[in-house]
């Protein structure tokens, strides 16, 4: 049934990542379709078709391309996020490996709608062999002078674009826009503070524009299908088809390219084959680990889009979909997932610095019941207290994330400590503090205080 | 070792600056290089390629130690990465990085005497589809089992 809908990005046709068959299927086409057309037409058809960012925040991304400055004299950049280190996000390896070269015409589309000087593909140090893959297409490209100098000839045009791949060395944080800039600027992935945004003053101090590897593997299929019927695929309000990618306890887990809108329970019982041994659900992350759960028995009827989600409190995030059964310990991934961020934490910001460590520490001392309620609520301050007060989105992440087992699952958080209850001794802060005088050791020369 | 890349490798170098306007941003290539040929980056190759950039050492100090897949002390000849992110461990990664780690006699971060093998624990690869999974230097294996793991471990020679 799943072979009903549409595939803009992962068609089903064999060694499609091979340039010559790419371009048998018309490829390269669009983009000559795009040279007839002014750069300002282009971006009112991306800003017509709906297409909203893929890279988690949603943003439209016409909207984006218009915000570049627009005839001045300064280089202009492109960055293609392909870091893709959100846990349960594996989408844009899919296009690596079967689609590149969709890719690559749909930065040819986007540079020349924008005026682009030179593109940089950011992918993770992990995917060396996604690195390799993608990079030989595009030196086939570069052969067949689609990109480069030898465009100008190719096409007939007086404009000309170089991409380059740029290879990250497993930070999570060089998803974030602006730590991903920095990476490839050479430099600690450390975010920066907006504004500048990176439309004014991004890679170099020059106007970048950062987009996701399948936003911009969109772009050719909405020139070739028209703005208009793309925007009728799925949900109106976040039109398209998504790269979902399910992962956990799903029988069949994989990337799915499916629309918009797509009742969840349909993505887990009829695409990916239900739940192994027909267990329940107890637990859903719907968009990679910082988007907060849902639970199992509220995800009848729930739609996998933006708009729809936003009401349940959470967000579609980068659509991987992670499912959990009914004998998952929420407690434990919940510390998993606080251990995650403690240790990606970039370090700039002291509320996420330290409170994704207080949150690791308490989320381990419920996990091993020793922790009193108040812990409990604890968790959740402290996720208040990081979320907005951080200069890039990674501490909201971290806060909605842990936050939302906490809050969903109050009831197992509480038996956890309740359960397994160790009684520690208080922790009662003396007024008068030890010194010198009122110091004894005892014999194995611990201090010891008088009393 | 000498600590020394060749006139091959100066020309590569010399070729990845054309790709960016400020010569800095080849450091993260250039790193990745050095951790190819050297086979980690150690302080004395940090101060190489701080020279060889014309960079401060604490930057090139900054960004090798910043980024996780530098390795800052010699891994093994085969380095063992067990992914235990949530997608993972709803699949078993725990349980297959405890089996890997016995079967080793490695904790985190540790590398055997011989240096064959050295093990860590890594947060998602992005392969969570193919969970639980592990990569062995540079190639993912994907929907393992503890059988498959011991087929695989046992194969490296």
């Amino acid at each position: 049934m799943t072979n009903d809908f549409p595939k803009l990005i992962l068609p089903e046709i064999p060694n499609f990542h091979k340039l010559e068959v790419y371009r048998q299927h018309g490829g390269y086409e669009q983009f000559r379709k795009a040279l007839q057309m002014s750069p300002d037409e282009i971006i009112n058809i991306v800003k017509a078709s709906g297409l909203r960012g893929r890279g988690g925040a949603c943003f439209p991304t016409g909207l984006k391309w218009s915000f570049m400055p627009k005839n001045i004299d300064k280089p202009k950049y492109l960055a293609v996020n392909g870091d893709e280190s959100e846990p349960g996000s594996f989408k844009d390896r899919q296009i690596f490996e079967s689609n590149p070269h969709q890719l690559i015409e749909g930065i040819l589309v986007a540079a020349y709608a924008m005026g682009i000087k030179a593109s940089y593909i950011y992918i993770r140090g992990e995917y060396h062999k996604w690195i390799n893959l993608l990079q030989a297409a595009l030196d086939d490209a570069y052969a067949a002078g689609l990109v480069g100098e030898k465009m100008k000839k190719t096409f007939g045009i007086d404009f000309s674009t170089d991409i380059y791949i740029h290879k990250g060395a497993g930070a999570y944080i060089c998803g974030e826009e602006t730590a991903l800039m920095n990476s490839i600027e050479g430099k600690r992935g450390y975010p920066r503070v907006k504004p500048p945004f990176p439309a004014q003053a991004g890679l170099w101090g020059m106007p970048t524009t950062i987009n996701n590897v399948e936003t911009i593997a969109t772009v050719p299929a909405i020139l070739r299908i028209g703005a208009e019927a793309y925007s009728k695929i799925g949900d109106p309000g976040h039109p398209g088809t998504l790269l979902f990618g399910v992962s956990g306890h799903v029988n069949k887990p994989g990337v799915y390219e499916l629309p918009t809108g797509i009742l969840l329970t349909e993505l887990i019982y009829d695409v990916c084959g239900g739940v192994p041994g027909g267990k329940k659900i107890k637990a859903i992350i719907p968009g990679g680990s910082s988007m907060p759960c849902l639970r199992g028995d509220e995800i009848e009827g729930i739609r996998m889009d933006e708009e729809s989600l936003k009401p349940h409190g959470t967000h579609i995030g980068t659509a991987g979909v992670m499912v959990m059964d009914e004998d998952t310990d929420v407690v434990a991934v919940a510390l998993r997932i606080g251990r995650f961020y403690h240790h990606e934490s970039c370090g700039q910001c002291t509320p996420c610095r330290e409170g994704c460590g207080w949150m690791e520490n308490s989320l381990r001392r419920i996990a091993r019941g020793e922790a009193a309620i108040t812990d409990v609520d604890m968790l959740v301050e402290v996720a208040n207290n990081i979320e907005g007060n951080t200069i890039c989105a990674f501490g909201d992440a971290a806060a909605w994330a842990v936050r939302g087992f906490a809050v969903k699952f109050r009831d197992e958080f509480v038996a956890a400590v309740k359960e397994k209850r160790v009684f520690v001794a208080p922790n009662v802060v003396h007024s008068k503090r030890a010194t010198r005088n009122n110091l004894t050791f005892d014999d194995q020369m611990k201090y010891k205080p008088v009393v | 070792m000498e600590i020394q890349f060749n006139q091959e490798e100066l020309e590569k170098i010399d070729n990845l600056k054309k790709r960016y306007p400020e010569q800095q941003s080849v450091l993260m290539g250039v790193l990745w290089m050095a951790q190819h040929k050297f086979g980690w980056i150690s302080k004395e190759v940090m101060g190489y390629v701080a020279e060889l950039l014309n960079l401060p050492f604490a930057h090139v100090e900054g960004v090798a130690t910043f980024y996780t897949m530098y390795h800052k002390k010699q891994p093994g000849k085969y380095h063992v990465q067990v992914c235990t992110n949530v997608s993972c461990m709803l699949r078993g990664g725990n349980e297959l990085y405890q089996h890997i780690s016995n079967k080793l006699g490695l904790n985190n971060n540790e590398t055997s005497d011989d240096t064959k093998f050295s093990l860590e624990e890594v947060e998602c690869m992005g392969a969570c589809g193919g969970a639980p999974m592990i990569a062995i230097n540079e190639d993912y294996y994907e929907n393992l089992t503890i059988e498959k793991v011991d087929e695989i471990i046992d194969s490296l020679k």
